[in-house]
């Protein structure tokens, strides 16, 4: 399933946050969408999910979501949004309580994510008892559960440490190159970007708009590799010259109220 | 791995050096420490000073019995049987009253908390009788329920209703939107929105307002049982008030406050359990 965003403009009463947003989302790929803080990168990601409506512009789906998929728009969200009275299996569940499965199909999807997230261990911890990367490790097993079409994440690692977030980057690029789900992967974080995405859209400060779309070719799975990095730096130099800018611009406009 | 050098241990030569101070500690203080069995020391004063005072004959015993005369009433009034009268009147129209002011406050607040339209006529309704001493409703409701429990229940029922309303739909406010958002993303039908995220997540301001509404409660319970009733802790008290029996006046206090830590105690076991995730 492929997502098409068609020329979205969003007010939040006078105030224009985003202007002019398309792109399309192709099947297996990921985009990474970049820009200053307050550009609108978080209510962009609101309306792909159908959780905000838009002011004016569209989002299609193009083609069809796997066939036992349950929920094709899914999200990771930043503060992991997990219920804290519910253990880690239990919130799991959740999105899958309300479809027609059987107790073993249930029993069988969440045993797998949490066995392909390593969880398999916490099943009965509360959330709470988790650190932070664990939280998040849930959080993307509760999204894996529904069989996603196209994951929507939103700055998912900006709440952890920089150890954990490397780890989980890397972990989640396994079960990327195993399964290959679209994700729309919303960040201010440059080198996750280069690390994760196919493509990476650069915004503007507010109003956000489209500054540029910066294809990174190279395969994820060689990333890490020597030979890769002239070209990793080069592109992160381009990006950090188009965002530098706008941060500098964006963070003098707040200063200034 | 590339050579990483580390400063060898004996780069810090202490002995070597004269003109070392030692970095004070300041963090003292401040800590609490737990002083278990001590509670009981503040107890053993109290009544020993009483005691004391009214066997040396410092105050009348007519206006102020001793321990022992008080403890002695007590152990009277429960072999008699008595206590047990007045105590089942009281717990009747304690948990009837409380019970029903509860469930219909959380079922209002939770209407509120959660239809908008339900919000706008009701808060303002809410915040008119909020105010109210419900204590002073009592006469009406004798004249319209009569004398006997149903107007003592009433009267209980509505002390705590409107507290409740209001913690109930405060609670809804505070649980975090983002949560709700997350089911939506997931698809939740509305309903199991209500029952897997929104109640659960107002469960910890609900019951905390319990521990608020049962004494509240307790308060107008004896209140109306002073007023006219012919068994309770209340009309135990005013009785043998009007008789200058302060024995079992004190006893009837000594009850209420047991009463009291009772249903605290009872109300932080649930608490426990059905929040044994925090």
């Amino acid at each position: 399933m492929e997502l098409v965003v068609d020329n979205i403009r969003h007010k939040f009463g006078e105030l224009t946050v985003l202007d002019g947003i398309s792109f399309t989302v192709a099947e297996g790929e990921i985009l990474a969408v970049i820009g200053p803080s307050g550009c609108g990168k978080s209510t962009l990601l609101s309306i792909l999910g159908g959780i905000l409506q838009a002011t004016a512009g569209k989002v299609y789906a193009y083609g069809k979501p796997p066939a036992n998929s349950l929920n094709p728009l899914t999200y990771i969200f930043q503060d992991f949004s997990l219920l804290p009275w519910r253990t880690v299996e239990a919130n799991v569940m959740l999105p899958l309580e309300h479809h027609p499965l059987s107790r073993d199909e249930v029993r069988a999807r969440v045993d797998d994510v949490l066995a392909r997230t390593g969880l398999s261990d916490f099943k009965t911890a509360f959330p709470k008892q988790l650190s932070g990367g664990m939280r998040q490790r849930v959080g993307i097993a509760r999204a894996l559960a529904v069989n996603p079409a196209i994951l929507l994440m939103d700055e998912p690692l900006s709440a952890l440490d920089a150890q954990t977030r490397d780890l989980l980057m890397e972990d989640f690029l396994a079960l990327w190159l195993r399964d290959r789900i679209s994700a729309v992967y919303v960040t201010h974080n440059l080198s996750e970007a280069l690390y994760l995405a196919d493509r990476v859209c650069v915004l503007s400060r507010r109003p956000g708009r489209i500054r540029e779309i910066v294809t990174i070719d190279i395969p994820q799975a060689e990333r890490k590799a020597p030979a890769a990095q002239v070209r990793l730096a080069e592109l992160h130099d381009a990006m950090w010259k188009l965002i530098k800018g706008e941060a500098q611009e964006a963070e003098r406009e707040m200063t200034h109220g | 791995m590339a050579d990483v050098h580390v400063l060898p241990r004996s780069a810090v030569n202490i002995a070597s050096r004269s003109d070392l101070t030692e970095v004070p500690f300041r963090g003292g203080g401040f800590i609490f420490k737990s002083h278990k069995g001590v509670g009981i020391i503040g107890f053993i004063v109290l009544f020993g000073l009483w005691e004391l005072s009214v066997r040396a004959g410092w105050v009348s015993p007519v206006f102020l019995p001793s321990v022992s005369d008080v403890a002695l009433a007590l152990w009277h009034l429960a072999a008699s049987g008595d206590l047990w009268l007045h105590l089942r009147a009281s717990l009747m129209r304690f948990f009837f009253g409380w019970g029903l002011g509860t469930s219909a406050g959380i079922l209002l607040g939770f209407c509120i908390g959660v239809w908008s339209l339900a919000r706008g006529i009701g808060l303002p309704l809410v915040s008119a009788l909020f105010p109210v001493p419900k204590i002073a409703l009592l006469p009406l409701f004798i004249l319209w329920l009569g004398i006997g429990e149903s107007s003592k229940i009433a009267t209980i029922g509505l002390g705590c209703f409107f507290t409740t309303v209001i913690a109930t739909f405060s609670a809804i406010d505070a649980v975090p939107r983002n949560l709700i958002r997350m089911g939506q993303s997931f698809n939740v039908p509305p309903l199991a929105v209500l029952t897997k995220v929104v109640l659960p997540g107002a469960l910890p301001g609900i019951l905390a307002c319990f521990r608020i509404t049962t004494s509240i409660c307790l308060i107008i319970l004896v209140s109306a049982e002073m007023i006219g009733a012919q068994y309770g802790i209340g009309s135990l008290i005013i009785l043998t008030g009007n008789l200058m029996q302060t024995d079992q006046l004190l006893a009837g206090v000594v009850v209420l406050s047991m009463l009291g830590l009772c249903i605290g105690y009872a109300l932080s076991r649930l608490e426990r359990w059905l929040l044994r995730w925090r």
